[in-house]
């Protein structure tokens, strides 16, 4: 019997490979199940679109999208902006001497805010054609080492190459991205209306992900002594000072921890970006801006070369809202579309009343 | 298998013997023959272990690697895994390594599984016991040790373990029952016969002082072929020889009935059993759908090659600038700097490739395997394609054509057994003129007591009273029916009498038995076949014995067969049935005329005729027939040939008596499935070995020719007038006046009005039309053909060989259209047709199950063709042709960032997404939707797809896989890409893109990365794509929600897990936190919405518009089903009343559509209970309109329209 069976089910075709399903239901009864989901007769709900579902839905869009156009517009209209160039191309630029310069150089920049900036103010450094997305370079760092683990603090990992030792030491932090890190000191000096100036306070932490600094970046051996803990390593090469000595002042914000070297480490997307450098904090008497109207110089401390591939170095100060900063893009995209759509629909109706009437001319009389 | 042979091939070698390539001899008891016969040449033969397995222990892995890699999906992959560990690539290897790891090893798992029950099968079949007789004793053993020459002992209900020669049996005319069920599907007792000369071998002892040897032909697949010589070495020394043929041949696998144990010989073991040749695979049949999916792949492919090539020179065109190609702070390393230029190109365009490698959705090959292996089980669950009297549903042997079902344009269906019941009844007889007809009958069955008759004619003369005994004795004694007595046998009883014992008349041919059966009715009784005797009861209650001699059986070149026997007085008569055509011309007396016209008349009428004629032999004409038979019987080569040579030479100078007439009944709604087939645009050609007029009657019958449609005949009767080429060219000019005429027609728009052509041809002209022109004129004979063919909506081939069928397809499969066909059929004879058509299905019928093993899919009835094809087919072409512009279109969207990326990086390869994103959007973020999609999805409710065949139309010749609308949904992918991208571009570019980074508070701005960029895209790119699955999806079931939410929920998970922890495994950290940063940003949700929206926008408005400009009909029936819905409950029984009138104002249009009604719809739950019991009143409105308006008329096509009540949900 056992014969029988086999055979009968080889001959069904199922030794060609294929397991059609008919040998397999063929064991007991074969009268098939009478359920819904076997006869393909599940209760469903079958929307189809047509003009007329349709219509409401772009008019509803149209009408959502409009207003938050507006509004993101109007947002990102009144956050205010100033931006400067620093790069020195220009023969005139204050900066232009420092261009060629090999050691470190200073220049200063004047300028005049028009208007005043409220609240907490960001300073940011941009650079253009800056690849910090190319593959090569992006990769080039070693998330470990970072993390404070021993082991790869002193074996770094391949992906460092050539920024992996230096005069047979491991490099500390090893990689391009680490190397290449943006070492331009800015400062802000404020002109009274009376010719007395005043340095403007910036903040130099708050400004990565608190993730970053709190779990992603930690100190080998923690925060005590690094100089302890970096022993063996060398610093990279295009680096002034080790690791341990970013911002001496601080210990929080020393080492891998430093947050000006973390917010570096975060690529850019595209070759033309920012990156957030300081925070002015509002005053806390809120009745004079943060940054009053008036004359201002932009100290520079000028040591990144940018020129060799055409690069652009800028100073931005931003106040932001609540949807970030300025960004006309998104306003203009959200109007653009929400009319768009308000369009179709108006197209649609037409469309509907012509043709939906011709299609159901006779048939059902009312 | 290729081992045994190669065995054998050295055996033979090593013997010297090159005449043993043909046969081989068998020592019967592996006993030397007495010395003197041939020298005992001991061969070696295979064991008999059966197997099925492909793998052993040893070699599933590389044979398995090796079978998985030569499909070229895996290959692909497996290149550009390869690629990937050998040269620095963006995206690690486990981006490929790891799904293409999982495919592999899914597929390996199933496969060994499935070896590891085939082996378990082998094992249990291997090592079942069988009884082998040895020195006179019966010994168990394990099947697998069974040997060639060894004497088996079989019982009852017992299977034979392998090819075996029946040497006695335990009946005493040394027959011996068997049914091949699991052969070929035949329940029916088949009789075989032991040889005369051992018959008498009764127990172990005796057999084993049997000295004899088996000439016999190597083992072939044929399972109804053999051909062999057994020599006898009694006590002389020169042998007996005796033939054997496939009557004493038992097959592996069948099963010994109604006998209690034979005796037989091994003669084929193991892998060489015939059930075993027969087990080799058929050709894997490709669909359509299949062969559009690899054009498109070999486009994809071209465009994935030449962007890379694009962006491998755009690159060095770049980089020319050594500033950009290595600025200060991005130094490449020594050995970078060092390779050659070429090689450094050669790797960055090896790099690109694999950065873009996901264009080609390597992944659709697994989703479409799955979809058309899971899909198929809904055909097989179908509750209305099972069938409570046979007690099976539908059958799917391969799933590879789900889709091909809707893709029909040509039905080839055999008429016997599938158009038709193929249960035959007898309806008259006609002897001398004077017609015959029982009465009484009931489906098959005799009422009791019906043993009078009724005759039409006058009663005949004293001759002719002889004549008609002779005749009714003839149909009681020339025919293979078995008796088989009392029992509870499966199927229908057909009794005699009540009181006596039941038995059953068995037949491999249903005519036979319906033919003993009505001489049941009239008089003469078949009894039974005793000790070589056939036993007769006559009129008058008496019983005649007639000894059987031979029987020439029937075969379907002759269509005829004779019996000799010899009557109690010693007579010798043969007694010859047969059709028409293969009887008359060898009649040389009795009254042809009559009988002839009341034959033809018959056939008109659609009933099965054969004529029965007769005559006497002499004792010394006998010896001479005995001889040539016997001599024809033992040759050893040519045997068909010589005995249809004897045949030819027997079977002639008749004496006519009369004929039959049975009449096969149409299956139940042939006509209607036929006629909805040709409402769906396919054309039905009837394949048939009949004869033209009861064919001609059935298409008939059937509604394939109407009433209006013009018939040309092509017919051997027709080229007899005229030669055939005048006659080609004489209805080609009709067909394509015709044709002429009616485009000029349609313009005028009375399409609906001209009358349609079929064509009936026989096989005789078939084939001269088909031969290869001598003179060259003909060449072209085979284009006119076609041509015609075309022009007609039905073609009928009657007096078909099996070959011809097959023929047949190829001829329309090769035609320049290239159009898909379907051939359908239940015999043995429609197998070569059913392998040739695209799509074969096989009907589980009544002439075994050789049609159903060989096909693609196998249906109860006929009338499940119509699910089969306008349901099923429909719907998986749907489906399978969204899943395969999805795929291509999802994993547009999904790469084409990419691309662009590239030129905003400096071409360096830098990968958008994240490694897990890359290798999970594949497998598992966009996988689940559409796979479900694909098995759920229903653009049209089922009821109104079998109502209303001519939606099949809309998908005709691939409509939904041909090139603009794949470029559409390329240009739709490449559309959404492009927004994705610029979208998060001008996000980024040159503002603020910022989040707060502590979570809760607002006072800092923090910058976002690459990576964020990336999962931006990402994110909106799921969105996407899982949304306009949402949008395509007509039918949503909770299971669609379930895995449509289901999916985007997960990809949120899963971000959030994947970027929450520090995962220690990994060597990177870049995604860390990144989700969460950017769902903290208020312009991330804005602007995911807002690209979400315009990447959708398009695709709807496209929709809209051509559903309300140009609606396809489909579309409208979408509508107005919709509308129908909501309307339901006012308008059941109003726009019955109403329609009339409004449809006399407009009658000419084709599918209305219903007004929308300014009034809310109602809740939609309610009506769709209402309309799953809606059954019969339920229609599309055009149809409800035609049928108040002139109930009387369309009732017929009422019904059709309103099959009974259907399922509820």
């Amino acid at each position: 019997m056992m014969a029988s069976s086999y055979n009968a089910k080889e001959e069904d075709g199922h030794h060609s490979g294929s397991v059609g399903p008919g040998g397999a239901g063929a064991v007991k009864s074969r009268k098939p199940d009478n359920t819904a989901f076997k006869q393909q007769r599940l209760p469903a709900w079958q929307p189809i679109l047509t003009a007329g579902t349709v219509l409401p839905a772009f008019f509803v869009i149209g009408l959502i999208f409009i207003p938050i156009g507006i509004g993101l517009f109007v947002t990102s209209n009144n956050i205010k902006e100033f931006e400067i160039d620093y790069t020195g191309m220009d023969p005139d630029s204050p900066c232009n001497m420092c261009i060629n310069s090999t050691t470190p150089c200073r220049c200063s920049i004047p300028f005049t805010l028009e208007q005043p900036f409220e609240n907490n103010v960001f300073m940011y450094y941009g650079l253009s054609n800056f690849y910090q997305n190319h593959r090569r370079y992006v990769k080039s760092r070693d998330d470990s080492q970072l993390n404070g683990d021993k082991s790869s603090l002193l074996y770094p990992s391949k992906e460092c190459e050539p920024y992996r030792t230096r005069n047979g030491l491991p490099v500390a932090p090893c990689g391009a991205i680490a190397n290449s890190l943006f070492n331009d000191t800015l400062e802000l000096i404020y002109y009274y209306p009376n010719k007395s100036s005043m340095s403007i306070p910036l903040v130099k932490t708050g400004i990565a992900w608190w993730t970053d600094t709190h779990v992603k970046f930690r100190n080998p051996g923690g925060n005590n002594n690094l100089t302890a803990a970096f022993k063996g390593t060398t610093k990279p090469e295009n680096w002034q000072n080790p690791v341990y000595e970013l911002d001496p002042t601080n210990p929080e914000n020393n080492g891998f921890v430093n947050e000006d070297f973390i917010v570096w480490m975060r690529t850019a997307a595209l070759p033309t970006f920012r990156k957030l450098y300081r925070i002015i904090q509002k005053k806390k008497d809120n009745l004079t801006p943060t940054l009053p109207p008036g004359n201002y110089t932009l100290e520079i401390t000028y040591n990144y070369p940018v020129i060799s591939f055409d690069g652009h170095k800028r100073m931005i100060l931003s106040t932001i809202s609540w949807m970030g900063g300025k960004n006309p893009f998104l306003g203009i995209a959200y109007i653009t579309v929400g009319s768009v759509c308000f369009f179709l629909g108006v197209v649609l109706l037409i469309i509907h009343h012509k043709f939906g009437n011709r299609n159901n001319n006779a048939d059902i009389p009312n | 298998m290729d081992f045994s042979a190669l065995r054998n091939l050295i055996s033979r070698y090593c013997a010297g013997e090159e005449n043993w390539v043909d046969s081989r001899t068998v020592y019967i008891g592996h006993k030397e023959p007495p010395p003197g016969a041939e020298a005992y040449i001991p061969q070696r033969f295979p064991d008999n272990r059966i197997v099925s397995s492909k793998y052993t222990f040893w070699n599933f892995v590389p044979k398995n690697l090796f079978e998985q890699f030569r499909r070229i999906a895996n290959f692909y992959f497996l290149i550009i895994f390869l690629v990937q560990l050998i040269i620095d690539t963006p995206t690690s290897p486990i981006t490929s390594g790891l799904p293409l790891f999982f495919v592999i090893t899914v597929t390996a798992i199933k496969q060994g599984y499935e070896d590891w029950l085939r082996h378990k099968a082998d094992n249990s079949i291997n090592q079942c016991p069988v009884h082998i007789i040895q020195h006179g004793k019966v010994v168990r053993k394990q099947s697998r040790k069974l040997r060639v020459g060894d004497v088996v002992r079989v019982k009852e209900d017992e299977t034979f373990p392998c090819d075996l020669i029946l040497l006695s049996s335990s009946r005493d005319d040394g027959t011996c029952f068997v049914t091949t069920a699991s052969l070929d599907g035949e329940s029916s007792h088949k009789t075989y016969y032991a040889v005369q000369d051992t018959k008498a071998f009764n127990t172990e002892e005796e057999v084993d002082t049997l000295h004899a040897t088996i000439e016999c032909e190597q083992p072939q697949p044929d399972l109804y072929k053999f051909v062999g010589r057994i020599n006898i070495y009694l006590d002389r020394d020169e042998p007996i020889a005796r033939p054997l043929g496939s009557e004493n041949l038992l097959l592996r696998g069948a099963t010994l009935k109604n006998t209690e144990c034979i005796y037989a010989v091994a003669i084929y073991t193991g892998m060489e059993t015939k059930m075993a040749l027969n087990y080799q695979s058929k050709s894997q049949k490709r669909s359509a759908v299949e062969k559009s999916m690899n054009a498109y792949l070999i486009v994809y492919l071209c465009i994935l090659i030449s962007k890379a090539l694009i962006n491998t020179v755009l690159k060095y065109v770049w980089q020319a600038d050594p500033n950009r190609d290595e600025p200060w702070y991005n130094e490449k390393t020594e050995t970078e700097r060092q390779r050659h230029i070429l090689i450094r190109a050669f790797t960055d365009f090896l790099a690109f490739m694999v950065l873009f490698n996901y264009i080609i959705p390597v992944s659709m090959y697994v989703t479409v395997e799955m979809q058309k292996f899971l899909g198929s089980y809904f055909i097989t669950w179908d509750d209305e394609m099972f069938d409570e009297e046979l007690g099976e549903g539908a059958l799917v042997n391969t799933s590879d054509l789900n889709e091909e079902l809707g893709q029909v344009e040509y039905v080839f269906t055999d008429k016997t057994g599938t158009l038709t019941e193929n249960n035959m009844e007898f309806i008259e007889c006609c002897v001398d003129g004077h017609v015959y007809v029982p009465h009484a009958i009931c489906n098959g069955q005799i009422m009791p007591g019906a043993a009078s008759m009724d005759m039409i004619d006058s009663s005949p003369g004293p001759g002719g009273r002889e004549h008609e005994e002779l005749f009714f004795r003839a149909l009681c004694l020339c025919h293979t029916v078995q008796v088989k007595e009392e029992e509870t046998v499966d199927g229908i009883k057909r009794g005699i009498h009540q009181g006596k014992a039941t038995s059953v008349y068995i037949s491999s041919s249903p005519d036979e038995v319906a033919l003993v059966e009505g001489m049941k009715r009239l008089g003469f009784t078949y009894l039974r076949l005793k000790d070589s005797h056939m036993e007769i009861q006559n009129r008058d209650d008496e019983i005649e014995r007639f000894e059987l001699l031979e029987v020439l059986n029937f075969d379907s070149v002759r269509r005829r067969m004779s019996v000799i026997v010899k009557s109690s007085t010693g007579e010798y008569y043969l007694f010859c049935k047969g059709a028409d055509s293969a009887v008359f011309p060898r009649v040389i007396s009795g009254k042809v005329e009559q009988v002839r016209a009341r034959v033809e008349h018959n056939a008109v009428e659609g009933l099965r005729t054969l004529c029965v004629a007769y005559k006497k032999l002499s004792p010394a004409e006998y010896e001479e027939v005995c001889h040539q038979l016997s001599s024809a019987k033992l040759a050893l080569q040519d045997r068909e040939k010589k005995l249809a040579e004897a045949y030819d030479s027997i079977e002639r100078d008749f004496i006519l008596l009369g004929a039959t007439a049975v009449e096969d009944r149409l299956q139940d709604k042939a006509a209607d499935t036929i006629e909805s087939l040709h409402k769906a645009g396919m054309k039905v050609w009837v394949l048939t070995g009949d004869k033209m007029e009861t064919a001609a009657a059935t298409c008939y019958a059937s509604k394939l020719f109407r009433r209006n449609t013009q018939i040309l005949e092509l017919t051997t009767k027709r080229t007899e007038e005229q030669n055939l080429h005048d006659v080609l060219f004489d209805l080609s000019r009709t067909v394509l006046r015709q044709h002429g005429s009616m485009t000029r027609e349609t313009l005028s728009g009375l399409s609906n009005e001209y009358h349609d052509y079929g064509l009936i041809i026989d096989g005789a002209t078939l084939s001269a039309v088909l031969k290869p022109s001598q003179e060259g004129s003909g060449g072209n004979y085979k284009e006119i053909f076609l041509e015609i063919c075309r022009n007609c909506s039905a073609v009928l081939c009657c007096r078909m060989a099996p070959l011809q069928k097959a023929q047949i397809v190829k001829l329309i499969k090769a035609s320049k259209e290239h159009p898909i066909t379907l051939a359908i059929g239940d015999g043995a004879n429609d197998v070569s047709m059913i392998l040739e058509a695209h799509v074969g299905i096989g009907i589980m019928g009544k002439e075994g199950r050789q049609a159903a093993r060989n096909s693609d899919y196998a249906i109860p009835k006929f009338k499940h063709l119509k699910k089969m094809l306008l349901v099923h087919g429909h719907y998986y072409y749907i489906r399978i042709s969204e899943l395969v512009q999805y795929f291509f279109y999802k994993n547009v969207c999904f790469i084409f960032p990419q691309f662009l990326y590239q030129f905003f990086c400096g071409f360096s390869q830098q990968p958008l997404y994240d490694t897990a994103y890359l290798t999970l959007y594949n497998i598992s973020f966009t996988s689940l939707p559409i796979l479900l999609y694909s098995l759920m999805e229903q653009h049209i409710n089922m009821d109104i797809l079998k109502r209303d065949p001519s939606l099949y139309r809309d998908i005709a010749k691939n409509s939904l896989l041909r090139w603009p609308i794949f470029i559409y949904w390329t240009f739709l992918g490449v559309f959404d890409a492009v927004v994705f991208f610029f979208g998060a571009f001008f996000l980024f570019d040159n503002t603020t893109f910022t989040s707060n980074g502590q979570l809760m508070t607002t006072n800092t701005q923090m910058m976002f990365g690459n990576w964020t960029f990336g999962t931006l895209v990402f994110t909106v790119l799921v969105f996407t794509v899982t949304l306009k699955l949402a949008l395509d999806t007509h039918y949503w079931t909770w299971i669609n929600h379930f895995v449509i939410w289901g999916s985007l929920l997960f990809y949120i998970i899963f971000s959030l897990l994947w970027g929450g922890i520090i995962w220690p495994f990994l060597n990177y950290q870049r995604m860390y936190y990144v989700f969460m940063q950017m769902l903290s940003s208020g312009p991330a949700w804005l602007s995911i919405i807002l690209l979400v929206v315009v990447s959708l926008l398009p695709d709807v408005v496209k929709k809209v518009l051509c559903r309300a400009l140009w609606p396809t009909t489909t579309e409208r029936i979408q509508d107005s089903d919709n509308l129908y819905q909501s309307h339901l409950s006012e308008f059941t029984s109003l726009s019955t009343l109403h329609a009339p009138h409004r449809q006399q104002k407009r009658p000419d249009r084709q599918n209305p559509a219903p007004r929308r009604s300014e009034s809310p719809p109602p809740k939609k739950k309610l009506l769709y209970s209402h309309w799953g019991a809606g059954g019969p009143d339920y229609c599309t409105f055009s149809n409800f309109v035609r049928f108040s308006e002139n109930p009387r008329h369309s009732g017929a096509t009422y019904a059709y329209n309103a099959p009974g009540p259907e399922t509820s949900v």
